[in-house]
């Protein structure tokens, strides 16, 4: 194991260290210890390395993650795990702004309560929030799973294309384009398999199912008014 | 009762065009969709003429005397800055908008020229990163196909916060191009009508971006240079937060700057020409002691190499091309003339480029359109009239007595009209007049 301390290296210097391990991997677990809210910790992984950042994180901690499981002590700042390819990013509390923004594949985990536009443009990462999240939340989600076990802000999967959303909570409002729908069987098998990667012990029969009523993919004037 | 024809009059408000707009609009409730930039007239670089040497100065010898023309880029922070022959670059445009096709002839024209072409909001394909010697990867709001190892695989980033013919406006890519490898690219359903956001999903505001371009260089190492694009319209402002921000690169959209499908209406009237925008992008360098550090790539109606030329000598370090590049593959080629008749066009109007009809190949997904286009002769078209704009761009340097393009400065130029002057900051020929500025003239 080895131990990068952020208190008297930079995240320059931490970065450099976590990308030396593409070119030989000499290393699988990593301790970051404190963080103090820095930006751009972990970003840019491209091996199954273990991280664990040892207090909060700021902007885009493990952004573009690949491969790496990375976990975190604490709350993290705009746009974590953005853009993430595959892996695993586990927040102990909670996140700000763009949770998971983009992300391709890979799980994140948020223990706490996640900001707005959790999950925009989403495109194929598994989201599971156990908190609350914020408005706008999935706008212009492409693929993937978001999976809220608290209630959600205004306009939830807004202009949606194929994400698929569970809430156990309250919704507050849906956004254009966003319907509630049956919860199928393999809706339950999938979700149950999601809770289980994601460490939750919930009842899949306690969620509602939410999806995109595909009514926008086309331009049709009787819908202007949904733009 | 008079037997001549009566000589009916067109209004200048409810023009024939105007009124086709309006029976269009009622018919189909919907606004026009085309490619390509602005088409009215706007004050631009045929307003200035360049002054050649006489008596106070003395020219080069035109095929004696070396004009140099390379240019590097990403000089401020990146640790491999790009170093290009020649200081005229291939625009963003996405394979999605494109061809495959036409997106490897863009790469193999700019190899052959030295310089660099740009991939668009769809991802980089195969075909352009093997043909492209040196390649810019967008960094767009919509993120489509954006992934970390093809960040590794580009030359340099652009962040692109806009585009001249449309800025504030975010992608748009109907559905008739959404084939099953574009839609696979982007992670979208086949056949949808693809209408991108216009913000980043993940940062708001000039502090943010030093953020997201801090993590990009950390992504990377520090190796690429990161450029940010804006579309003309506060320039003098744009500029100053981009570099503040952290730019190595500025790309300056003017609006006629082409874009693959946007609202006619949009394209037409939101944004400035590229001849203002030049000189508050450069003003606003020179207050921040940054004019030649952060360097300034122009586009926006770069036709010839007098544009060039004149681009530079108002203090850009460099143009971009995208709808003159995409005319030297054979768009709008008179050869496809029959063919765009009875699309409804003719060469030289063909603007429906988010149909995917396209005859030339180019602007099209069509598999049997796209194998028109012969990619290796599209880009010795393309390289050719690069080497022209160059070539057209050192004579005129050389008779202003210039040794090197980027020796080009705005004592070179002066103005045809009074609008032109006021714009480019440069005075009205025949006089030392620059409007909005202090001095007399005579």
């Amino acid at each position: 194991m080895k131990t990068i301390d952020l208190s008297t290296a930079s995240v320059r210097e931490l970065n450099q260290a976590l990308h030396e391990q593409h070119k030989q991997l000499t290393e699988r677990d990593w301790v970051i210890a404190h963080p103090a809210g820095k930006h751009n910790i972990a970003v840019g992984i491209d091996e199954p390395l273990k991280i664990d950042i040892q207090g909060h994180a700021g902007y885009y901690c493990a952004g573009m993650n690949k491969k790496a499981d990375v976990v975190v002590h604490g709350n993290v700042g705009v746009g974590v795990a953005e853009n993430m390819m595959s892996g695993s990013v586990l927040v102990k509390g909670n996140a700000s702004q763009s949770a998971g923004a983009t992300g391709h594949g890979g799980l994140l985990v948020i223990e706490g309560d996640a900001g707005a536009r959790c999950g925009i443009s989403m495109k194929g990462i598994d989201i599971v929030v156990k908190g609350n999240i914020g408005h706008m939340s999935a706008f212009l989600g492409q693929a993937g799973r978001l999976v809220v076990l608290g209630d959600t802000g205004e306009n939830l999967g807004d202009s949606l294309y194929e994400v698929h959303i569970y809430v156990k909570g309250k919704v507050k409002s849906l956004g254009s384009d966003c319907i509630e729908k049956e919860m199928r069987p393999e809706h339950l098998s999938e979700l149950a398999e999601l809770l289980q990667k994601a460490g939750v012990d919930e009842d899949p029969k306690a969620f509602r199912r939410y999806g995109s009523a595909r009514n926008l993919y086309n331009f049709h004037v009787d819908n202007a008014a949904a733009y | 009762m008079s037997t001549h024809e009566p000589i009916l009059r067109e209004s200048a408000t409810f023009d024939r065009l105007t009124i086709q707009e309006i029976q269009r609009a009622a018919e189909t409730g919907i606004y026009d969709i085309r490619g390509g930039g602005t088409k009215r007239r706007v004050p631009h670089f045929d307003d200035l003429l360049l002054l050649g040497s006489s008596m106070s100065r003395y020219p080069l010898e035109g095929y004696r005397e070396k004009c140099g023309t390379d240019v590097w880029l990403g000089t401020r922070f990146a640790k491999k800055p790009l170093h290009l022959k020649i200081p005229v670059t291939i625009a963003g445009m996405s394979f999605g908008s494109l061809s495959a096709q036409a997106k490897e002839a863009l790469g193999r024209g700019a190899t052959i020229a030295g310089t660099s072409t740009t991939t668009g909001d769809g991802g980089m394909t195969p075909e352009e990163r093997g043909q492209s010697q040196t390649l810019v990867y967008q960094y767009l709001p919509s993120r489509y196909g954006m992934n970390p190892d093809d960040i590794r695989k580009a030359d340099a980033i652009e962040v692109v916060l806009g585009q001249g013919a449309k800025p504030g406006g975010g992608g748009m890519l109907l559905g008739m191009k959404v084939t099953e490898r574009v839609a696979g690219m982007r992670t979208l359903p086949i056949g949808v009508d693809q209408r991108s956001a216009s913000r980043h999903p993940d940062w708001t505001g000039p502090d943010d971006l030093a953020i997201k371009i801090a993590e990009l260089r950390e992504i990377t190492d520090w190796e690429k240079p990161i450029y940010v694009k804006i579309g003309a319209t506060r320039t003098y402002y744009d500029v100053k937060l981009a570099v503040k921000a952290g730019a190595d690169v500025i790309v300056l959209d003017g609006m006629q700057g082409g874009t693959a499908a946007t609202q006619e209406v949009f394209i037409e009237h939101v944004g400035i020409p590229t001849l203002p925008a030049i000189p508050q992008a450069v003003q606003a360098l020179q207050e921040m002691d940054m004019h030649r550090k952060v360097q300034l790539i122009v586009s926006g109606g770069v036709r010839t190499g007098a544009d060039v030329a004149k681009a530079m000598a108002l203090g850009a370090d460099a143009v971009s091309i995208g709808t003159a590049a995409l005319i030297a593959l054979g768009d709008n080629h008179p050869n496809l003339d029959a063919e765009l008749r009875k699309i409804g066009s003719a060469a030289g109007f063909y603007d429906d480029w988010h149909e995917g009809k396209d005859p030339a190949g180019i602007t099209t997904q069509d598999p049997e359109l796209s194998k028109r286009l012969d990619p290796v002769l599209a880009g010795r078209r393309l390289a050719n009239y690069l080497s022209v704009l160059v070539l057209e761009a050192q004579t005129m340097a050389r008779a202003c007595g210039k040794s090197h393009l980027n020796n080009l400065d705005p004592d070179d130029l002066v103005a045809l009209t009074v609008e032109a002057a006021a714009m480019a900051r440069v005075p009205l020929a025949g006089t030392k007049w620059i409007p909005g500025q202090n001095g007399s003239g005579y």
